[in-house]
């Protein structure tokens, strides 16, 4: 098959046009009104192409991406969940799709019912009070969840709790948010089974705690088993606990963020509930937080009235706003299909059910990949590469050789708590047979690595690329088309 | 326990369980207390088959009206060629994750680059991002990113004219992450020069945010605003929408350091407030502070030519607690929208969509003025968007409109009533409100 190596730019040739707008009979010109220094000296150059030219070209460059659809995603804390398409089709009706944020709430009433609703199911999955939707992502969520713990202490006048505790195998945006917060992070150490070491923790929860960021199960896939006993503890010393919902998928139907002791959290509705990942975004990242904090949430609120009427209002005790209007409403639409396709029955299914699949799929590969921590995992479980260490065979490698056997890679050198991590989370929308296949290509690669060692390090071998030069791409970043334009005419 | 969504079968949960060596799926939960444990029922509806839900989401549907939109305030009635949404369910790219495998990710990288170029050719700067969640935390991130290019400089400067929603999400970030940000008043409808001058004195301000169009519609004149700003070592960052970057004079040709602002503009559909994406635009100089994702192009092991994510140093996944931005996702699936409407549309087509939007705005402003019911409080150029001065109640006039299927002005206060106009409102619609206007005369 011909390779298509095309950019839409290259396919420009002047005059050409994919779009027919009407004629209108306006007198004059309006933009030869405008002054002419506040008009731009020349047209951008963007791409003069037939609609035909267009459909072909994307059509082309979708065949060269990986998608849940296309293969199993073994990737470890992103949870890619089946993306239902009736959930596609209910997102687009022209009902919702062409109403303005800024609409009379009268003529909304249906939007925000839904998304009323939609508050009010994650507030009960979660065991907590009440929820915001405003949130864009899941590192939106935590910064907004983080903006809610701070607002909480400065409401009471409790100004000197500034640091908040975050565990060194913690996702890489807890700190990140934690900074951007106007919070200092307090790194905790980890036990070697990933859960915070509670004797490490204590010294630590002074006066100046803000709070704690907590995964539960943890990145380790490991359920926090004195979590209680943790929570006792940080509340005690005037803090409170933050959830990160990126972990929340095994919880289903087992456990509530509230009921074990959590005041905030966030959900990624792009993990747990099944919305596309859209090849990395838009998501949607919701807070919830417990009653004594609901004031703190974000503006604007979407709130029902006794007459059963919705509104959109503001609180004045708000930490402020942080998104232009409601958020990734489009997305919300998917996530709320979603908890009603399941129902209250299969939704106690999601967790167990994604927690058997982990750990059938760590059960079948032990003999062959270094399993650092026994014992029964949550969605995911992590392993510290191949357990024969003699190949020099590494966790990349593995990754890479993964692609050419029609499978996405796990999510690799994360954790930081091994040197050659491994993290895979099949979800529930898995079946035996795909897991399987799965399993039965792991032990492949794992036997090729001791027979034929170079060819996995040569890995991917039959991909539409191979391995690129990253190094050279950040070196002399070459970002756009004029750019490279320029870069081929040196 | 299977339903549509979740495969497994008794016969495939006993041979699991089986293979892994425990009695029942509770075992696998065994570590948790027991206390903590959820036994009560969950408090939402049973399961919905396909036909129910579709009957119950064209129920809700039901309970709102799709209007004859006149208002913008960050979102635009624009129409988006057919095309754009059937290629955006390809589900190879909607249900693709990040790209970090590039190697079976170069559809993605490869809409990416190209919705780089594409912004980079509307704002004329040299690099863009692969995107934001929206204008306002993109404006908020370039905050940021001024003072981290500045510093030892806090202080940023947002001027009144920029978008009232945008600003609020600017303090919010600004007050929790302790950045001084001063709002300059705004003079005759436009950002106030000789103030900013007054404030950057001081030489603690590291950067300074202006919009065009402005929250009234305006294009502002800049005349004078880079030099002053770079005179006092501070940056300049415009927030402009991109579809009227296709006309108005770019970010660069203003000398600007950043451009940031709200990608809707570019066909999105309005759904309530999201998605659409924020982007950011800046000089080389600026391009390792800045936020997010950036994909550039490079060279396979065989050659080819090959599209990878790069500058990842500068990100949370690397960098932790000592990143300037938490990002770790863009909104790649509506930068692939604006990609493929921007394709589409090209030069030619963004021109068209300017003139049609500025004829129609510029009609409904002369037909507005004519009923003596308004006036023009700033009386400066304008291309979709202009705000007028009325004694009306507005409130009241809008609930009239909205009777008659209409989405009237923006009530901003004061009188204060902002209006849009897209190439997709016709000469009948627009007679159509002006009529009903008139008649508030009596």
């Amino acid at each position: 098959m011909k390779i298509y190596d095309k950019l839409i730019f290259e396919l420009s040739k002047p005059g050409r046009k994919g779009y027919e707008l009407p004629k209108t009979d306006y007198a004059g010109n309006a933009l030869k009104d405008i002054p002419s220094n506040l008009l731009r000296k020349e047209a951008p150059a963007l791409p003069e192409v037939t609609e035909l030219d267009v459909t072909r070209h994307y059509t082309n460059l979708s065949n060269k991406n990986f998608g849940v659809d296309t293969g199993f995603y073994p990737l470890g804390s992103c949870t890619m969940k089946y993306n239902p398409k009736i959930n596609e089709e209910l997102a687009a009706m022209p009902g919702f799709a062409s109403l303005h944020p800024l609409q009379d709430e009268e003529s909304v009433q249906g939007a925000l019912e839904l998304y009323y609703n939609l508050q009010q199911a994650l507030a009960n999955i979660a065991g907590l009070a009440e929820f915001t939707l405003n949130p864009y992502a899941g590192a939106h969520g935590e910064l907004t969840g983080l903006m809610v713990m701070r607002q909480y202490h400065m409401a009471r006048g409790d100004h000197k709790r500034t640091r908040v505790i975050v565990p060194n195998s913690a996702h890489g945006t807890n700190p990140a948010s934690a900074m951007v917060s106007g919070l200092e992070v307090v790194e905790v150490k980890s036990r070697p089974n990933g859960s915070i070491d509670i004797e490490d923790l204590k010294p630590l929860l002074d006066d100046t705690i803000a709070g704690i960021m907590m995964t539960n199960p943890n990145t380790l896939g490991m359920f926090e088993t004195e979590i209680t006993e943790i929570a006792k503890l940080v509340h005690e010393a005037g803090g409170l606990l933050y959830y990160d919902g990126a972990n929340l998928n095994p919880m289903l139907g087992k456990v509530r963020p509230g009921d074990m002791g959590f005041d905030i959290m966030h959900i990624n509705l792009h993990k747990t509930f099944s919305t596309p990942h859209g090849g990395g975004g838009p998501g949607s990242g919701p807070v919830g937080v417990a009653e004594h904090l609901r004031h703190f949430l974000p503006n604007p609120r979407v709130v029902k009235d006794a007459e059963g009427r919705y509104h959109v209002t503001a609180d004045s005790e708000s930490l402020g706003s942080i998104s232009t209007f409601l958020g990734n409403f489009g997305v919300m639409m998917k996530a709320y299909a979603y908890i009603l396709s399941l129902g209250k029955e299969n939704i106690r299914n999601v967790g167990p059910m994604a927690t058997l699949n982990a750990n059938y799929i760590k059960e079948s590969l032990k003999d062959d990949y270094l399993l650092p921590i026994e014992g029964a995992c949550k969605h995911e479980f992590v392993f510290d590469g191949l357990k024969d260490k003699s190949t020099d065979v590494t966790t990349l490698n593995v990754a890479k050789r993964l692609l050419d056997y029609g499978f996405h890679a796990p999510t690799i050198y994360f954790p930081l708590l091994f040197h050659e991590s491994m993290m895979i989370e099949p979800t529930e929308t898995e079946s035996l047979e795909t897991l399987d296949e799965f399993i039965d290509v792991m032990h492949k690669v794992a036997r090729e690595a001791r027979e034929t060692p170079e060819e996995v390090k040569n890995a991917p071998l039959t991909t539409i690329v191979r391995k690129l030069d990253e190094t050279g791409a950040a070196k002399n970043p070459i970002l756009t088309y004029r750019a490279m334009k320029e870069a081929c005419a040196k | 326990m299977s339903n549509r969504y979740i495969p497994h079968t008794q016969v495939d949960i006993d041979k699991m369980l089986k293979r892994i060596g425990v009695s029942s799926v509770d075992d696998l939960y065994s570590d948790i207390p027991q206390e903590v444990i959820f036994r009560e029922e969950y408090n939402i509806p049973s399961a919905m088959s396909e036909i129910e839900l579709r009957r119950h989401f064209q129920e809700l549907a039901g309970k709102n009206r799709s209007l004859t939109v006149f208002a913008g305030g960050g979102a635009y009635d624009h129409y988006s060629p057919s095309t754009v949404a059937h290629l955006l369910q390809r589900s190879e790219f909607y249900t693709a994750y990040t790209p970090y495998q590039p190697e079976i990710s170069q559809g993605t990288l490869q809409y990416i680059f190209e919705y780089q170029s594409m912004i980079s050719e509307l704002t004329g700067m040299e690099a863009t991002n692969a995107s934001m969640y929206d204008g306002a935390t993109a404006t908020a991130e370039v905050m940021f990113m001024m003072v981290a290019s500045a510093k030892k400089k806090n202080r940023v400067l947002i001027s009144a004219t920029v978008s009232d929603r945008v600003q609020n999400v600017v303090k919010t970030y600004a007050k929790f992450h302790g950045v001084d940000l001063t709002v300059v008043p705004e003079k005759d409808g436009v950002s106030d020069l000789d103030a900013i001058k007054k404030e950057l004195e001081a030489g603690d301000v590291a950067g300074v945010i202006v919009p065009c169009p402005n929250k009234y519609g305006i294009i502002e004149d800049f005349t004078g605003f880079a030099d002053a700003i770079h005179a006092a070592k501070a940056a300049l960052a415009i927030n402009a929408d991109p579809s009227t970057l296709a006309v108005l004079r770019t970010p660069a040709e203003w000398d600007a350091d950043v451009a940031c602002g709200d990608g809707q503009s570019l066909g999105m559909p309005l759904q309530f407030g999201g998605p659409y994406l924020g982007y950011i635009s800046c000089s080389k100089s600026m391009l390792r502070k800045m936020p997010g994702r950036v994909v550039g192009a490079t060279r396979d092991a065989d050659g080819k030519r090959g599209y990878v994510l790069t500058l990842q140093a500068r990100e949370q996944h690397i960098r932790r607690e000592k990143a300037t931005s938490n990002i770790c996702s863009n909104q790649s699936l509506m930068a692939l929208y604006a990609t493929i409407y921007l394709a589409l549309m090209g030069p030619e087509g963004m021109r068209e969509v300017n003139e049609a939007s500025a004829a129609g705005a510029h009609y409904l402003y002369s037909r507005l003025l004519e009923t003596g019911l308004f006036t023009d409080p700033f009386g400066k150029p304008f291309l979709k968007e202009f705000t007028l001065h009325t004694d009306l109640d507005v409130a009241a006039l809008n609930r009239r409109l909205l009777d008659n299927g209409i989405m009237g002005g923006l009530d901003l206060g004061n009188g204060l009533v902002s209006f849009a106009v897209t190439e997709k409102r016709t000469r009948e619609e627009i007679d159509t409100l002006v009529k009903l206007i008139a008649e508030e005369k009596k």
